[in-house]
């Protein structure tokens, strides 16, 4: 058991070669790219970043996956608070169908609903703004959210409820004062993992936007297909991509692991 | 458990999100409904079409094949993912430095948009520009993605398996460390083999978070789309085309929207089916831990 170690340094080691493999590239010019097979970039260039940064058709998209991802944050926490509350504090009619009928909605595949979703978002005039894709993700990130945070909830014992009210607390003021300080953690870990679906989606995404709030993932798809051959520019887009998520790990580092099992482990 | 509080004022709790989510999936569902059992010929015009499009689909050679490449592509990448996972938890450090350094590499696949992943991959396994690709035909091996299926085959599930068997680890290492102490050291005492320890402490322990993570993997890899997209389009030929890309090419691509709606259907009564069995399996296993004084 001496060499223990080995089996995740290995892992890591298989997934950072992709990585790293696309950050090398992105640091090349084309013509090294090309021609001759470097492990290391021998002129090592900016300049693909430099184009992301001072092109509006580039950049514009990042600032629109960013606007539609936190706009779906906001709703999918702040929508699903009370309703985790409502499922982990009391039962009512229909409470265990209305869960199963929310899950229903996480695990449905995006394909199912791409051609409706633009029939949808288009007669009502939402296509192509940053909310109609925040919106579209409330389909399976609010389930996610709610049971995210109903996990959280249920771990928090009944007894902080009861003396609050005893204490002649109003509902809406033991809410915000004593029971969000307490589940904290669950409410950054929902967040997360808002965040993350609505970043890492494509599908909906694509299909709801043109022009005005087109995300970056799918600009990205755009140049593969028409000019092709700009790999250096490519590259540096998606390593820039995942930098966000990156940045946002690092907070949540501790509950990762309880999030992705719902609250439930 | 300690009984619930009746309360039907929950429901006002749960209204906004009973809203939003109805907005988003009741009306896109009645239209694929709608849908599926009408023909047109263009300008608008419908006619009722009634289970034509349903009985054309079960009989077609098409939809078979992708039915059951999806279902190979599931069984195979959960053979893998799910072992390795397990393995790679089990000799994953408990504490010091190690620890944030394994979890935030890990968990780094994860939070990479679906088609860069696609991209990373695309990139990562060409011949010309490619490390997989150059060392791979550097060693002699034939192996060409966009040609050979065996070789688009591998190349999916491989990045399959970069992308989520982490989540696998994750999920495993938190049940793993759920387990306290005094556990290991009576097993200790009892002079328990590693084995032992393996088949009485931890696999137990982690029999919750396994299934979860077991069912969550099934169902997302049955509605993979974007990546392999990326990666091959759904060829060489149709070699790889799972139910999702098969959907997408008819709905979108020759804009048939009976069979794409009927498929549709039959494809979410699939998923309906597995959530079905996902959510017994886990309310089992709420009940039974409360009962068990929970953990």
């Amino acid at each position: 058991m001496r060499f223990k170690w080995l089996i995740p340094a290995i892992y890591i080691l298989f997934l950072l070669l992709p990585i790293y493999w696309l950050v090398n590239m992105s640091l090349k010019t084309n013509d090294e790219i090309l021609s001759v097979f470097s492990l290391w970039p021998h002129n090592l260039t900016l300049d693909n970043y430099r184009v992301i940064f001072t092109d509006a058709s580039w950049y514009s998209g990042y600032i629109n996956s960013m606007i539609y991802v936190t706009i779906n944050v906001i709703i999918s926490v702040s929508f699903a608070l009370p309703a985790a509350y409502a499922f982990s504090r009391y039962s009512f009619v229909g409470d265990k169908h209305l869960f199963f009928w929310l899950l229903t909605n996480r695990m449905a595949p995006p394909a199912v609903f791409a051609l409706p979703f633009f029939q949808l978002y288009s007669s009502i005039g939402l296509f192509d703004t940053h909310i109609a894709v925040a919106i579209a993700h409330c389909l399976f990130n609010l389930p996610l959210a709610v049971w995210i945070l109903e996990g959280f909830m249920s771990g928090v014992p009944k007894e902080i409820d009861e003396t609050a009210f005893i204490d002649g607390y109003s509902w809406p003021r033991f809410f915000v004062r004593i029971f969000i300080p307490n589940i904290a953690s669950g409410i950054g870990v929902t967040a997360f993992f808002c965040f993350m679906f609505s970043w890492v989606e494509l599908l909906l995404a694509r299909t709801l936007t043109a022009v005005n709030a087109k995300p970056i993932s799918a600009i990205m798809t755009r140049t593969v297909s028409a000019s092709g051959l700009d790999w250096g520019v490519l590259a540096a887009a998606g390593v820039l991509t995942i930098l966000p998520g990156t940045l946002v790990i690092w907070f949540v580092r501790n509950h990762i692991a309880k999030g992705f099992a719902l609250g439930r482990v | 458990m300690i009984a619930k509080q009746q309360n039907q004022k929950a429901w006002f709790m749960v209204l906004p999100v009973f809203l939003l989510v109805a907005f988003s999936a009741v009306i896109p569902l009645m239209t694929v409904v709608n849908y599926s059992v009408q023909d047109t010929f263009g300008n608008n015009q419908f006619f009722w079409a009634g289970v034509d499009w349903f009985r054309n689909l079960v009989h077609s050679e098409r939809f078979h094949s992708a039915f059951l490449r999806q279902l190979l592509f599931s069984g195979i990448i959960l053979a893998i993912e799910i072992p390795l996972g397990i393995l790679i938890a089990l000799s994953m450090p408990r504490r010091g430095w190690g620890v944030p350094v394994c979890l935030i590499t890990m968990a780094l696949p994860l939070l990479i948009p679906w088609n860069v992943v696609g991209t990373i991959w695309q990139i990562f396994g060409r011949v010309d520009i490619g490390l997989l690709g150059y060392s791979l035909t550097a060693l002699g091996i034939d192996y060409n993605y966009t040609q050979d299926p065996l070789a688009a085959w591998f190349t999916v599930v491989i990045m399959d398996i970069w992308h989520w068997t982490s989540l696998v680890v994750l999920l495993c290492y938190a049940g793993l460390c759920s387990i306290p102490d005094a556990y290991y050291q009576a097993a200790r005492i009892d002079g328990a083999s590693r084995l032992a320890i393996f088949r009485y402490i931890q696999l137990p322990k982690m029999q919750r978070v396994l299934l979860i993570a077991f069912l969550l993997r099934f169902m997302d890899s049955f509605m993979i789309y974007t990546e392999p997209f990326v990666i091959t389009g759904g060829g060489p030929g149709n070699s790889t085309t799972f139910l999702s890309i098969d959907l997408v090419k008819l709905a979108v691509g020759q804009f048939d929207l009976g069979p794409a709606a009927a498929m549709s259907l039959i494809y979410f009564l699939v998923i309906l089916l597995l959530c079905y069995v996902f959510y017994t399996v886990m309310s089992n296993i709420g009940m039974e831990s409360t009962n068990h004084g929970g953990s």
